[in-house]
């Protein structure tokens, strides 16, 4: 049945490989990067990584669980972006620079 | 309605410890402060009035004591044991409460004045109020274990109050070794109450009684051993030999908590004590003679230290030791009535006493220094009456009240030591007598070396009682304003004073029938060893006239005596005095240093404990120190190893928080695949 062609011929591990795909990529731009604010978007896109993962395991097993949970996470991303970009902007204003070595005191 | 009233009596405790949290919340607030005094008297008032409600009750219909259980809540019951927060109520409890309510609310409106412009002035009034509700629960207690709280919880309010100026290095030990000092004694009393509950199997003093009247004369020897625990913790709480130490050092704090507290009230729980657990104390044939010889002893030997103290208070103390150890000859007589009659008239006098020297202390700036005052009476002269009228109680002057409980004492003793043909009480009886002499003496050598003679006199260093520590305002500038000059106090603190006089003068004739019903009506009432103060064993006869009469003769003359030797020596003719100071130079020292007790006890005592202190110290330190610290150590080291990894950049810590994952990812698969 050709015109069923749609989400249903994907199998779990296509979602899995994109979560993992995304997670991944935002693994390394948080690694490679210096600038404040692109470090916290690859953080959240390690976030979205592992949402695919969670909303893929729950379409799997028709448990609606793991999407609930995954609206939660959506919602305190959201919260945590707010809070997480207003930080940035107070630690740009002291030092008039958005490169993370700049804060690098704290060394043992 | 018998009931009603009865169960009334339940809020006695319960107003004071009321008060005594109000006044908590007054010292929150400078504007509130000034409460707490009305809140405080009001509430041991209203105490008093209960009193005096509840007392009929504890009569049946022919006047004969009976006593009532007032539940009030569980308290404590495991297993078969039981000790609730319940009342005893018989006439010996209704004696106690009116003392305490009754002195306390006296004592409680003085304080007003006296404390008025101390910077702790609600401290006081709720220290005060949670005595009070202390003392009563201890009266009141209908088992071993509420009395316990209660003897605890005074000793707890005796703390605090010592130490009041607890800015005075002093006050803070004195108040120390008040507790430490009856820590001893209570350690006794609590190993006498384990030992009761397991011998009789309840604390619970209605069943006590009932299982004692059963029991045989001839006690086991654990039974035996009860008195003598209870009496230690007795001895700690009413100062008696050899646990009496703190009762002096008392002193330092505020005058009202000396009166109250160290001379009318908790000083006299042991008595109460004993004479509330008076039928465990006749189980054993010599838990009673001891308590005789030891009261015999300590009055004499605080009678003598009274002689040579120069601070006013410090000689009131002497003499309270030595006026409770009369108390204790009088139980160790088997005479509680005496015992509880004479604690009464002495909370009157010596309450008296102590708020008269209050005063002048009060209008000397604390001036206590009997070499630095004289002829006082011009200055002061309400003050100097009422001191003398309390001085002829103390000292059983004729039909004052001190006259009529300490003779019922002496002769009950002599009458002891006659119809038994013991020597050792005729012995003690005598010691009394001479000890007599010597409160005679010493009282009056006070008095009229403060107020008689001529007026000189040397300010003290406080400018009121320790205000100019706690400047207050206003208040503190018109205390320093009229402390130039001695003053009479004024009325608010003297009104008081007149009816403690009135009590110190009358008590005695006017109660010396009653104390006998009250306390033949109360367990106190002595079942196997009577001799009835007033019974029909009244046979011993002294130069033809019946005891107890014979002995009012004597004591009469032995105090005119002792005043008329004071009147010559430190009124009339001060030179003689010092004449024969000097001669028995060696005498008056030792008695001056208190027989150099506080040093014996400190070398004997306080240097070996400080000693193994230290060597406790030591092993803490190098023992138990360096296990610690060496095992402490081996993770400082690797800290100290590692610590350079953290360099501060954010990638470098993504980096380490990846690999670890991954690392951990590997291990994981490859131990699944």
């Amino acid at each position: 049945m050709p015109e069923t062609i749609g989400l249903h011929s994907f199998i779990l591990s296509h979602f899995l490989l994109t979560g993992a795909v995304v997670f991944a990529l935002g693994l390394v731009g948080f690694l490679s990067r210096r600038n404040l604010i692109v470090m916290f978007l690859c953080t959240e896109m390690m976030f979205q990584g592992v949402a695919i993962s969670l909303v893929a395991f729950s379409r799997y097993h028709a448990n609606d669980t793991g999407q609930t949970f995954v609206i939660f996470v959506l919602t305190i991303a959201a919260a945590e972006a707010a809070l997480a970009l207003g930080l940035v902007v107070l630690l740009f204003r002291r030092k008039r620079t958005l490169d993370a070595l700049a804060w690098s005191q704290l060394h043992g | 309605m018998d009931d009603r009233a009865i169960d009334i009596a339940r809020l006695i405790p319960w107003l004071p410890a009321l008060s005594a949290v109000v006044c908590g919340v007054c010292c929150t607030s400078r504007k509130l402060r000034v409460l707490a005094a009305p809140v405080c008297i009001a509430a041991i008032a209203a105490a008093f009035v209960l009193t005096l409600k509840a007392y009929p009750h504890v009569f049946d219909d022919h006047g004969h004591g009976v006593f009532h259980v007032s539940w009030l809540f569980t308290w404590i019951r495991v297993g078969g044991f039981t000790a609730d927060m319940s009342y005893y109520l018989d006439p010996l409890t209704m004696v106690m409460l009116i003392v305490v309510t009754g002195v306390g609310t006296l004592v409680a409106i003085y304080a007003a004045g006296y404390m008025a412009g101390d910077r702790g002035y609600a401290r006081f009034f709720a220290a005060v109020s949670l005595f009070i509700f202390a003392m009563t629960t201890l009266v009141m207690a209908d088992n071993l274990v509420l009395l316990y709280l209660g003897w605890e919880g005074v000793g707890l309010c005796s703390y605090l109050l010592i130490g009041f100026y607890y800015d005075k290095p002093s006050a803070v030990a004195a108040a120390k070794k008040a507790f430490i000092v009856n820590r001893i004694g209570d350690l006794g009393f609590a190993l006498g109450i384990f030992l009761t509950y397991h011998q009789f199997a309840t604390v619970q003093f209605s069943e006590l009684f009932q299982i004692l009247a059963t029991q045989p004369s001839e006690a086991s020897t654990p039974v035996q051993i009860i008195p003598f625990l209870l009496m230690l913790g007795a001895f700690g709480k009413s100062a008696q030999l050899p646990l009496y130490v703190w009762l002096p050092d008392a002193m330092e704090g505020p005058t009202p908590v000396s009166a109250l507290i160290h001379a009318a009230t908790m000083v006299t729980a042991g008595v109460y004590m004993i004479a509330r657990l008076f039928p465990l104390f006749e189980l054993s044939p010599y838990a009673l003679p001891t308590v005789a010889i030891v009261g015999t002893a300590t009055a004499l030997f605080a009678a003598t230290i009274a002689m040579c103290q120069y601070d006013i208070k410090r000689i009131y103390a002497y003499s309270t030791i030595s006026q409770l150890g009369y108390m204790f000859l009088g139980l160790g007589v088997a005479s509680t009535t005496a015992a509880v009659f004479h604690l009464l008239t002495h909370a009157f006098f010596k309450a008296l006493l102590f708020l008269t020297a209050g005063s002048v202390m009060h209008s000397l700036a604390g001036q206590l220094d009997l070499r630095h005052m004289s002829g006082m009476r011009r200055k002061m002269p309400v003050t100097c009456w009422l001191m003398f009228f309390g001085c002829l109680a103390l000292a059983g002057f004729p039909f004052t009240a001190g006259f009529y409980s300490k003779d019922m004492i002496l002769a009950d003793t002599l009458q002891k030591g006659l119809t038994g043909h013991s020597t050792l009480y005729t012995v003690l009886a005598v010691a009394g007598l001479f000890v007599a002499f010597l409160t005679a003496f010493y009282t009056f050598r006070l008095w009229f070396r403060v107020f008689m003679g001529p007026t000189k006199y040397e300010m003290g260093q406080e400018h009121g009682h320790g205000a100019d520590h706690h400047p207050d305002g206003v208040s503190s500038d018109i205390k320093v304003e009229h402390h130039h000059e001695p003053h009479e106090v004024n009325w608010l603190m003297n009104a008081p004073l007149l009816v403690l006089a009135a009590g110190a003068l009358l008590a005695g004739y006017l109660a010396h029938h009653w104390i006998g019903d009250m306390i033949q009506g109360s367990s106190a009432r002595p079942l196997r060893q009577a001799i009835g103060a007033h019974g029909a064993a009244h046979h011993a006869t002294l130069f033809g006239m019946d005891l107890h009469l014979a002995m009012m003769y004597i004591s009469s003359v032995i105090a005119v005596v002792g005043i008329a030797t004071a009147a010559y020596f430190h009124w009339l003719n001060r030179g003689a005095a010092d004449r024969v100071a000097a001669k028995w130079a060696g005498l008056v020292r030792v008695l001056a240093n208190k027989y150099y007790v506080d040093e014996l006890n400190d070398s004997v005592i306080v240097r070996p404990l400080r000693f193994i202190g230290y060597l406790c110290f030591v092993f803490d330190r190098l023992i138990i120190d360096g296990l610690v610290m060496t095992v402490g150590f081996v993770p400082r080291m690797f800290g100290l190893a590692l610590r350079p990894a953290q360099r501060g950049a954010l990638q470098g810590y993504g980096i380490g928080m990846a690999t670890g994952t991954a690392v951990v990812v590997l291990l994981v698969l490859m131990v699944y695949f």
